[in-house]
């Protein structure tokens, strides 16, 4: 029996430091890479520093989009009170409309622009993401049925 | 008027579920014969009765019967054929009926089956049986697929276009032959605690394994979808859904492994059972995670706040009654039998260790975010990065330790024989590891890594398979499911080192070059399908001067449902994929267009398929030593070979 005790209190002390090992790991996988979503008023207000990975989400700003001689795209994301330049190399979803939500991945540059590594897709003309509608009530443009 | 008698067979249904549960658990009592029969006879009629609901859903769909409110929503008359039966689990309330079908058909497995004692299998099947209620109960209530309109509609609104398609028709079916399926194994493990009976896992085998081989078919379908169908070349995005399936996946895994020891040598009893409590546990979050609306993505139908919360307490008092059964009777059980720190069991421990490990890094980082958002509204994403830090090293420690568990004997094995045994495959991991330094590049530390690893883990499973040569076909389950686990790493390994990208906005004639090929894009011209409008690219493969094959991806419009989808072209050899996909109108009869060339790419699936191949041929084993067994219950001689 002694032996056995032995053995489980191995196992269980085994599992024990496999599990804080683990915890460990994650606690530091989550602090290191959680993005944060804002909007264009979060930006406004400073909270976000540059080269900081972030999602940035609000409605692609009326007349803004520009395209360059590549692939490049430049356009602006605004919460109807303040908005944000931003810069895009890609492949755009189809469904990217001046006057429609977007859902963008990346960074602000030390000019203040938004470098985009990602436009999220959008595959439904009449779908808003629910972090941009929070936005928008936030910023108080948001009026029920309007989408 | 069809439609009534879907309603009128659900109702049956979950009459049949009660009766279901109330006759199995009595029958799990010692001298209950009448009970047990009419358990049986019960999960029968269970499955008869939701067959026929479903069969009446799909027969709405198919006639395009619109009357009635879900079918008005989700069908089309023009949709292709395949796609208006696909459309019948393309919505919320069709596949939660679709999923009950699996748990029915699960139920009736075990009933017709019947594997391990009788009093076992009554108290399995009452399981079963309570679970079904519960949900049936659910479909009633909160998701009823045959609610009428009044008035008729003219038309059906459609199926969201992402889902016509032939992959993702038959992706959901057989993710929850998986995923449901886990929940044989827990009511098994249920019915084990109540009943104390010891050889439930070995009764429970043939279920877990059918369960498993289908998950893993479903995970890679899945992956294979998103692959081609989502316009980026990846084939996992650390998805919140991704994830809910790959959960389960982990744990059954675990379970498959655990079972076997508990089996073969009396090790691990009490930790088996969790682990096949936990698995459907997983499964039960993840479906909870997909149909309540909770996550916003292409897989969340509904958001209706009544559903979630119903959902909520079903999935609560599933698992906290099962934990609650676990910690009452567990102690009661027999300990586990002894065995050296050397010894398959101890691999086993590992193996174990290491797949639950990287399942609750999965877990965290799926969890954190909804958790977070629920308690003050921060609103974050975990993304790759997350996985890559803490999945990624555990999981690849797991795959460095898989080869020695077969070379490792029961109780007490000797480790030098075992690495001696493996010499050549670790020869043959060095000779990969310099082949990707020497020949090819870019040469990181992690691809030449990942290489070796994927040639250790084949090396050992073709050594497996030699020193195994002249056994039955279920001898070599374990080999090709390691060997499917090495080929899929290679593909990963290739596609994230080696792939070649190209994002460009060309005029008609313009010609590009990415990785080894030349395309010349030919214009872009308007096709109509049968329920769509599409943008067609015309894109030339290049082989000197010459047209070697014309690529066409599109960018369809779905009028009917307003959303629109892109349709990417592929060019594969089975070693390298070229993949095209069409960008945005940039005026002018420019397009944006993206290419990709994936080598090793096709791999990634090929390894899921060598995975459920091995999953296969262990359950053939099962299937054959059961006939050649004159009593299910009689010790496990035959399998002593292994």
């Amino acid at each position: 029996m002694n032996a056995k005790k032995k053995r489980r209190l191995a196992f269980a002390a085994a599992l024990l430091a496999a599990g804080a090992a683990v915890a460990g790991v994650v606690v530091y996988g989550l602090g290191q890479n959680t993005m944060y979503f804002r909007s264009p008023s979060d930006v406004a207000a400073k909270m976000v520093s540059e080269g900081v990975a972030f999602r940035l989400g609000g409605l692609v700003e009326n007349g803004s989009v520009r395209h360059g001689a590549g692939a490049e795209i430049h356009f602006r994301v605004t919460d109807g009170k303040s908005s944000v330049p931003a810069d895009f190399n890609g492949v755009l979803p189809a469904l990217f409309r001046e006057g429609q939500g977007v859902v963008a991945t990346g960074r602000m540059d030390a000019r203040g622009t938004f470098v985009a590594n990602e436009v999220l897709a959008k595959h439904d003309e009449k779908y808003m993401p629910p972090e941009v509608v929070d936005a928008l009530k936030r910023s108080g443009r948001w009026q029920e049925g309007a989408r | 008027m069809i439609g009534e008698l879907g309603q009128v067979s659900l109702c049956f249904a979950l009459a049949l579920s009660l009766v279901l549960a109330a006759s199995g658990l009595m029958g799990a009592r010692v001298s209950n014969t009448v009970a047990r029969t009419v358990a049986t006879s019960s999960a029968m009629g269970l499955l008869v009765f939701v067959s026929l609901a479903f069969g009446v859903l799909t027969y709405a769909f198919v006639v395009s019967d619109v009357a009635g409110a879900l079918v008005a929503e989700h069908s089309h008359t023009l949709k292709p054929l395949v796609y208006k039966i696909s459309g019948v689990w393309g919505n919320h309330e069709g596949s939660m009926l679709l999923w009950v079908l699996v748990l029915a058909l699960y139920a009736a497995m075990v009933a017709g089956l019947k594997r391990g004692g009788e009093r076992l299998t009554s108290a399995a099947l009452g399981v079963q049986g309570l679970v079904a209620a519960a949900f049936l109960l659910f479909i009633l209530f909160t998701s009823n697929p045959f609610l009428r309109l009044d008035p008729a509609p003219f038309e059906g609104a459609g199926l969201t276009p992402l889902l016509q398609d032939p992959g993702l028709a038959m992706h959901p079916p057989m993710l929850y032959a998986g995923y449901v399926g886990l929940s044989a194994a827990f009511s098994y493990a249920a019915a084990a605690l109540m009943v104390g009976e010891q050889g439930w896992a070995r009764a429970a085998r043939p279920l877990m394994l059918i369960a498993w081989i289908a998950l893993t078919c479903g995970i890679a379908l899945g992956s294979w979808w998103a692959y081609y169908e989502l316009g980026w070349g990846g084939f996992w995005g650390w998805d919140p859904v991704e994830n809910a399936s790959l959960m389960p996946w982990l744990i059954a895994t675990a379970l498959l492994h655990s079972a076997l020891a508990t089996e073969k040598s009396g090790a691990f009893r009490t930790w088996t059972l969790l682990l096949a409590i936990a698995g459907f546990s997983l499964s039960l979050i993840g479906t909870f995670l997909v149909r309540s609306g909770v996550l916003s993505s292409v897989h969340a139908f509904a958001s209706d706040p009544a559903r979630g919360f119903f959902m909520m307490v079903l999935i609560a008092l599933a698992i906290g009654g099962a934990l609650a059964l676990f910690a009452w009777r567990a102690p009661t059980l027999q300990g586990g039998a002894a065995f050296a720190p050397v010894s398959r069991e101890s691999a086993l421990v590992l193996n174990n260790v290491f797949l639950v490990a990287s399942c609750a890094c999965v877990f965290v980082g799926t969890l954190y975010p909804l958790v977070l958002d629920a308690i003050n509204g921060t609103k974050i994403t975990v993304g790759p990065p997350y996985y890559a830090l803490t999945f990624a090293p555990i999981f690849f420690a797991l795959l460095l330790l898989v080869p020695f568990g077969p070379v490792l004997g029961w109780k007490r094995a000797d480790l030098k024989a075992g690495w001696r045994a493996l010499y050549p495959a670790l020869g043959l991991a060095g000779v990969a590891a310099v082949a990707v330094l020497a020949i090819v590049s870019p040469r990181g530390l992690a691809v030449t890594g990942a290489f070796a690893v994927a040639a250790w883990l084949i090396g050992a499973s073709l050594l497996d398979i030699r020193r195994r040569k002249g056994a039955r076909a279920s001898a070599f389950a374990a080999a090709l499911a390691h060997a499917g686990l090495g080929i899929s790493l290679l593909g990963v390994a290739g596609t994230t080192a080696w792939r070649s990208e190209l994002l460009t906005v060309m005029a008609p004639g313009q010609t590009a070059i990415v990785g080894p090929y030349t395309l010349r894009f030919d214009g872009v011209t308007q096709e109509k399908g049968p329920n769509y409008v599409a943008d067609r690219a015309h894109v030339a493969l290049m082989d000197g001067g010459k047209v070697k094959a014309m690529l066409q991806p599109e960018n369809r419009f779905y009028p009917a449902e307003g959303q629109d989808m892109s349709d990417t072209a592929i060019r594969t050899t089975g070693l390298r994929d070229l993949y095209l996909a069409l960008g945005d109108d940039r005026g002018g009869g420019r397009y944006a267009l993206r290419a990709y060339v994936s080598p090793l790419a096709p791999l990634i699936w090929l390894g899921g398929l060598v995975m459920a191949l091995g999953g296969i041929l262990s359950l053939w084993g099962r299937i054959r030593v059961k006939e050649a067994e004159p009593k299910p219950a009689a010790p496990a001689v035959a399998l002593a070979a292994e």
